[in-house]
């Protein structure tokens, strides 16, 4: 508790006993045609870190984004240590010494990292030494120890993220918002955080830290609220309940389980990826490194990993988005032909056969303002029985929505209105069902739940079965270890741009994938290294934390 | 419904937005608001004015589709102007210097103005498609060089002719000609305006009911979602920007076949530009920008009559000016709204209170 800082905010925070240093009641927010947030309470007490656990969609973020004063309730207050509060802008959060760091970092590359810091706070200690002082002072509070005259471009990823909140700190803030920062960090890079949270922590500041990943909310937080369908389900102390009981506030009583029966299987190759490699095009360091990957029919491959270690390249120069600098990719259909897709583009490879759910639906998957049956003909313009030769077929392609709408259960009032007026477990299931459509041979799975609500979920596991069973081969990524574990009759493990390690999904548990992903070596039976699987991954850690 | 609303709503706001705008600029410059207006719409039935319109709407109609296909996926082809200048100098050359019946020399011509304009904008699409390079840049620098390579062409050492104190190109032949439609003392109605609406309908059967027109919707909507849905970025920037080229280069065939019968000094410019204004008029709709070429040309011609009245005739550019910013900013608001009503519409006839993706 420095109290130099607070003497100068309008409200004090710093005092343990005193009122809680934030208390949202009866938040409620809507957006047209949702609530996003409906009757939410929240208590954070002076000095700790208090997490908010949901999943995606669940209404974490518009929550954060009413307590720093980017969008206004429709209901409820907001106190802070116990004055009630107003938000029009962040600019009134900050006065009162609430600081947000976004999960997508908010820096300018070419200003150093004084100029990021002083940019827009000018006011404050000036722009010249002054500033240069104060930002010294602060930057060991947040472990950070460059050089404030260097540029950020030269900077790491949690040398950012500690920019970000020496952003925060500078304008005075003593509540601090971090929005899933661990989603950008390597597990050493999450404990140095973690580190550096407690130490600001025992000087007075007060923490709420958004994620999904329970086994770090339980690592770092001294309570825990969690919110399910815009709502707050309840507050625990994380140290009293497991990660299941916090997994089945977080979707409600019952989980639904992706597990899959009896093996389907067979012992004919479908997609074989042989020595693919891919260089980003920035520099020489290799995205993608000697990929051997083989799918057969029947079953699904599931690729473990944390995010950024080159699935979405993988996927994307599997689907011909990317040229790969080396390596094949062959397809096998269901008449035995096998062609080699390397030279081809997306919608040859498409028409061979593969059925494409993209990781982000609103960006690859969807057009948005355009109709349902528009949306149908996205990726099948030159196949029944959405086109004839160079034309559309447009009746076709509304039968064959209907048809989708049907079997997928998408709730929507008509395939006639905008893909972007539904929800996102209904845009999904259009997806999943369009995917499916037209007898792929291989279905190519990036995230395919990812913020849908359970039912969604749910369903799109039992079609992504039904189909396995009836013979498609499918290549599952996904960060939700359950759903790979549930559905996989493989998994691989990615590691900077290298298969690194095989599991048995059987007998491996979400721990084992944990740490073999983060490549701290498999501590199971059922997570095998290929060839030189954890050493390579050692040398590669120098290498890649530099250029990033 | 609602969606001619959408449609409707925004031009109609916009027009009555800066006509008003346009009254408050008259009367602070002292003249009857009043007056102007009635002037202008009198103007109409005076000699060879109505005519005039018609004519003019069928060439800011071809100028507009051509920028309405690049719009159409986000491209920026500021350059029909440059383009259908060159497509006008090399289409006049050939018209009069080679002799073919009739039909076929007229129908050679107009490929040919159509290929030049292709060619023309060829370089800008392959400078963008291998370089990166941006189009509005490349396209602006084109409109340079073709004002240039135009002027060169038609000196009397290369290709053109000296004919008093006009410099042109050699005129071409009967056979060339297309007839147009006399209405006596009115004026005549060029034939190829019939050309321009050809076009607007064969656009709009490309871009709904073709692969191509869906390839370079979905192109301009998401170009990720596109990419993933299999469609070459690089392929359709190329096609659209020869297309667009290729229409660009017939924008001056009504005048050039149905009236001059050959190239001058006198050419009119600036036509590519005022179709990037009627594109964003018609929301690159053919109906749209039928009518946003229709105002643009009742504007033009009628402001003449303004001199009549002691008003600036500048008066005209003003409005075309506050019009094409009103009806952008018109068109966003309401298209948010409607999206966000949409939204609420599907909510209720669902009855849940589910996220929307994205909205979290």
């Amino acid at each position: 508790m420095s109290g130099s800082t607070s003497a100068d905010l309008p409200v004090a925070i710093g005092d343990p006993e005193g009122p809680p240093a934030v208390v949202l009641s009866g938040i409620t927010k809507r957006f047209p045609g949702v609530v996003a947030n409906s009757d939410v309470h929240l208590s954070v007490r002076v000095g700790e870190v208090h997490a908010l656990c949901g999943e995606n969609g669940a209404g974490k973020s518009t929550l954060m984004k009413i307590l720093y004063g980017m969008q206004q309730p429709d209901e409820g207050t907001i106190e802070v240590v116990g004055e009630r509060v107003h938000f029009r802008t962040p600019a009134d959060a900050i006065k009162v010494g609430i600081g947000m760091v976004h999960q997508h970092f908010m820096l300018a590359d070419n200003l150093t990292v004084q100029e990021n810091v002083v940019l827009g706070a000018e006011a404050l200690h000036g722009i010249g030494g002054k500033a240069r002082k104060r930002i010294l002072e602060l930057a060991g509070d947040t472990g950070l120890s460059v050089d404030p005259g260097v540029l950020v471009e030269r900077l790491g990823v949690a040398d950012r993220q500690r920019v970000e909140i020496l952003k925060v700190l500078y304008r005075g803030a003593k509540v601090i918002i971090l929005d899933e920062p661990t989603a950008v960090l390597v597990p050493q890079e999450v404990d140095e955080l973690f580190a550096t949270l407690r130490g600001m922590q025992e000087r007075g500041f007060t923490f709420l830290f958004i994620s999904h990943k329970l086994d770090e909310v339980r690592a770092i937080a001294d309570s825990v609220t969690v919110i399910r369908r815009g709502t707050t389900v309840g507050t625990a102390d994380p140290k009293a309940v497991s990660s299941r009981q916090l997994a089945e506030m977080m979707v409600g009583s019952e989980l639904p389980s992706p597990e899959t029966r009896e093996s389907t299987v067979t012992d004919r190759e479908v997609l074989r990826v042989e020595g693919l490699a891919l260089v980003a095009q920035e520099g020489t360091r290799p995205v993608l490194d000697d990929i051997d990957l083989v799918v057969r029919s029947g079953e699904v491959v599931g690729i473990a990993g944390v995010e950024g270690n080159g699935q979405t390249e993988l996927v994307e120069t599997i689907m011909g988005m990317r040229r790969a600098s080396s390596g094949h990719v062959v397809l096998v259909s269901a008449d035995g032909t096998r062609r080699d897709l390397t030279k081809l583009g997306t919608l040859a490879r498409r028409e061979a056969g593969i059925g494409y759910i993209p990781e982000d639906r609103h960006r690859q998957g969807l057009l948005l303002t355009q109709p349902l049956w528009a949306n149908r003909i996205l990726g099948y313009q030159t196949r029944k029985p959405t086109a004839r030769g160079a034309w559309l077929d447009i009746a076709g392609a509304k039968k064959d929505t209907q048809r989708i709408v049907d079997e997928f259960d998408v709730r929507t009032p008509g395939i006639d209105v905008a893909a972007a007026a539904l929800s996102g477990g209904n845009q999904q299931k259009l997806v999943v069902g369009r995917e499916l459509s037209g007898e792929p041979v291989l279905l190519i799975a990036s995230h395919p739940t990812r913020g849908v609500d359970v039912g969604a979920q749910a369903l799109i596991w039992d079609e992504i079965k039904r189909a396995r069973a009836a013979g498609l081969a499918v290549l599952l990524v996904s960060a939700d270890l359950d759903e790979l574990i549930g559905l996989s009759d493989t998994i691989k493990v990615m590691l900077r741009g290298r298969l690194v390690a095989d599991a048995d999904p059987n007998t491996v548990t979400p721990e084992d994938l944990g740490s073999a992903m983060t490549g701290a070596g498999s501590t199971s039976d059922a997570v095998a290294g290929i060839g030189t699987g954890p050493d390579t991954a050692d040398d590669g850690t120098d290498t890649t934390e530099g250029e990033r | 419904m609602g969606k001619v609303r959408g449609n409707l709503l925004p031009p109609a706001l916009a027009i009555l937005f800066s006509a008003l705008l346009c009254g408050i600029a008259l009367v602070v410059s002292g003249a009857n608001p009043l007056t102007a207006f009635g002037a202008m719409v009198t103007q109409v039935g005076e000699g060879t004015t109505a005519v005039d319109i018609v004519n003019s709407t069928g060439t800011y109609y071809i100028a507009a589709l051509a920028v309405a296909i690049g719009f159409q996926m986000n491209l920026f082809n500021i350059g029909v102007e440059g383009q259908y200048r060159v497509a006008a100098v090399v289409a006049a050359v050939f018209g009069g210097s080679v002799a073919l019946p009739p039909g076929i020399h007229t129908l050679a011509i107009i490929l040919v103005a159509a290929l030049a304009g292709a060619a023309w904008a060829a370089i800008p699409a392959i400078l963008k498609v291998t370089r990166g390079v941006n189009e509005v840049i490349s396209t602006i620098m084109m409109n340079g060089l073709a004002l240039g390579l135009a002027a060169y062409l038609i000196r009397d050492d290369v290709f053109g002719e000296l004919r008093g104190n006009n410099i042109r190109t050699p005129e071409i032949p009967t056979s060339g000609w297309v007839p147009g439609i006399s209405l006596g003392s009115s004026g005549t109605v060029f034939g190829l305006v019939f050309l321009a609406a050809a076009l607007g309908i064969a656009y709009w059967v490309m871009m709904n009911r073709t692969r191509f027109g869906f390839e370079l919707r979905a192109s301009g909507e998401s170009s990720t979602a596109a990419a993933a849905g299999g469609v070459s970025a690089k392929k359709m920037i190329l096609v659209a920007m020869l297309l667009s080229g290729a229409i660009a280069g017939l924008v001056s065939m009504p005048e050039i076949l149905g009236r001059d019968h050959t190239y001058n000094l006198n050419f009119p410019a600036g036509i590519g530009f005022s179709g990037i204004a009627v594109a964003l008029l018609g929301r690159n709709h053919p109906g749209g920008i039928a009518f946003g070429a229709l105002l643009w040309a009742f504007l033009d011609k009628s402001g003449l009559a303004l001199d009549n009245v002691g008003v600036s005739r500048e008066i005209v550019t003003i409005m075309q000016g506050a019009i094409v910013l009103s009806v952008v900013v018109a068109y966003e608001v309401v298209r948010r709204y409607e999206l966000a009503a949409e939204q609420r519409r599907v909510g209720r006839q669902l009855g849940t209170a589910e996220p929307v993706g994205g909205a979290a």
